[in-house]
């Protein structure tokens, strides 16, 4: 079930997060939102193993990425940001979990913050690649325009939220209802699926604002960091 | 031995309390639900044992106080990989609930229940002996919602998901019901110490 998965790119995306593309042998293929299990063992046999989100669209080329934040004593992704380098070789499970997968099927109203983008651009990505007429709308929390992962990627589908600093005339706060509550006043046929995911401190306030918002909380999914 | 080049990884502890490939998580204690934390005060909070049982049995808040307190003073283990050490939780046996229901011998397993919905399968044997509790209480303090308060049930020896939160009841069958991660490729059992985190394990 564990396979081993050879880094072939880095990319930086922000200061402290980075994308690190993996060629992964027979990976059987994922659903946006998807995560998988990864591990690295020491010379003495020690192992640490995380869960991460993936960040690619499933599109069959053998190829997954994950964007990692830089956890201060984190052993796994420092050993990403310090160590890692194209041709290292890592030990990959998954893809895990289907609650948290949009296969591209209903209206998704995403919300995420700081590194909770990850599996939502996924979903974003996917929604490109098919081209699909879905309605897909994202909010993403982030501190500033420099903390925004992907910031060259996203389009008119996202609204960005920046909590400490903005560009000149963009607010600075955070998420509030009047991020929201439009998105709710006019839902798509069918209404909107949300996905919310970020800290724990993040997912409860984003979740609240959306059953204010009048959002069925049998229809949002949550994942929160940890 | 796939051996990653450079990784050292933490300070080797030896804690034979750590089941394999988990990590000790010290003061924090992760927030993992995928759902959204409902908003349930404890007068609103019931707890029914129903199924194959004798007699099925609601209890309110106050119902589920007066049996004997019970505490469970250890670990807890979750399948994203943290175990956090030295933990108390207060609240009442199942045995305490079970003796009210009276399980026929029939009943092989239970599905939990919670106020959300959510649901959690485990074998009958892991419910009962004084390894299982309907719990209100965290350190001496009120149960945080975001962690199943008003009450949750507490299942410390198998992985963390089947403690299921904002506990509402449990069903007792006669034969195994997947619930809301086992359906999404999560172990049927969940015990820790055989590293039962998804389906096939």
């Amino acid at each position: 079930m564990w396979r081993t998965a050879t880094l072939t790119q880095i990319r930086r995306e922000t200061p402290r997060a980075a994308t690190f593309r993996l060629a992964v042998p027979h990976w059987a293929g994922h659903l946006p939102g998807q995560h998988l299990l990864l591990r690295l063992t020491a010379a003495d046999g020690y192992v640490a193993q995380r869960h991460y989100s993936i960040a690619s669209a499933p599109d069959g080329s053998g190829h997954i990425e994950l964007t990692l934040d830089r956890v201060p004593d984190g052993e796994v992704s420092g050993w990403f940001h310090t160590v890692a380098r194209p041709g290292d070789t890592v030990e990959v499970r998954g893809p895990l979990s289907g609650f948290f997968a949009w296969p591209g099927d209903r209206p998704a109203l995403l919300i995420g913050a700081g590194s909770g983008v990850v599996p939502l651009m996924s979903m974003i990505r996917h929604h490109r690649a098919r081209g699909l007429t879905v309605p897909l709308r994202m909010l993403v929390s982030a501190r500033s325009p420099g903390e925004l992962i992907y910031a060259s990627e996203l389009g008119a589908e996202t609204t960005p939220v920046f909590t400490r600093s903005a560009p000149p005339g963009v607010p600075v706060g955070r998420m509030t209802t009047a991020h929201v509550a439009p998105l709710l006043a006019e839902p798509p046929v069918g209404g909107w699926e949300a996905y919310v995911c970020g800290s724990n401190g993040f997912a409860e306030h984003a979740s609240r604002l959306l059953v204010a918002a009048g959002q069925p909380v049998d229809r949002i999914r949550i994942e929160r960091f940890g | 031995m796939n051996v990653t080049r450079g990784f050292t990884g933490r300070p080797r502890v030896h804690n034979p309390g750590l089941p394999p490939g988990q990590y000790d998580a010290r003061d924090d204690w992760p927030v993992l639900s995928a759902e959204v934390t409902p908003d349930l005060a404890p007068a609103d909070w019931s707890f029914r044992i129903d199924g194959l049982v004798e007699r099925p049995h609601t209890w309110d808040w106050d119902a589920a106080h007066a049996l004997p307190a019970s505490a469970y003073d250890g670990d807890i283990h979750c399948v994203t990989g943290w175990s956090k050490f030295g933990v108390r939780f207060g609240g009442v046996s199942l045995d305490a609930f079970f003796h009210v229901v009276r399980p026929h011998g029939s009943a092989t397993h239970a599905v939990a229940r919670s106020h959300t919905g959510y649901t959690a399968n485990l074998p009958l044997a892991d419910l009962t002996g004084g390894r299982a509790w309907i719990v209100w209480e965290y350190d001496g303090a009120p149960l945080p919602p975001e962690h199943g308060g008003p009450a949750r049930l507490v299942v410390p020896h198998l992985y963390f998901w089947k403690s299921a939160k904002w506990i509402a009841g449990i069903t007792l069958l006669d034969h195994d019901e997947p619930g809301f991660w086992e359906r999404n490729g999560y172990h049927a059992r969940g015990n820790p110490w055989e590293e039962q985190r998804y389906a096939g394990d």
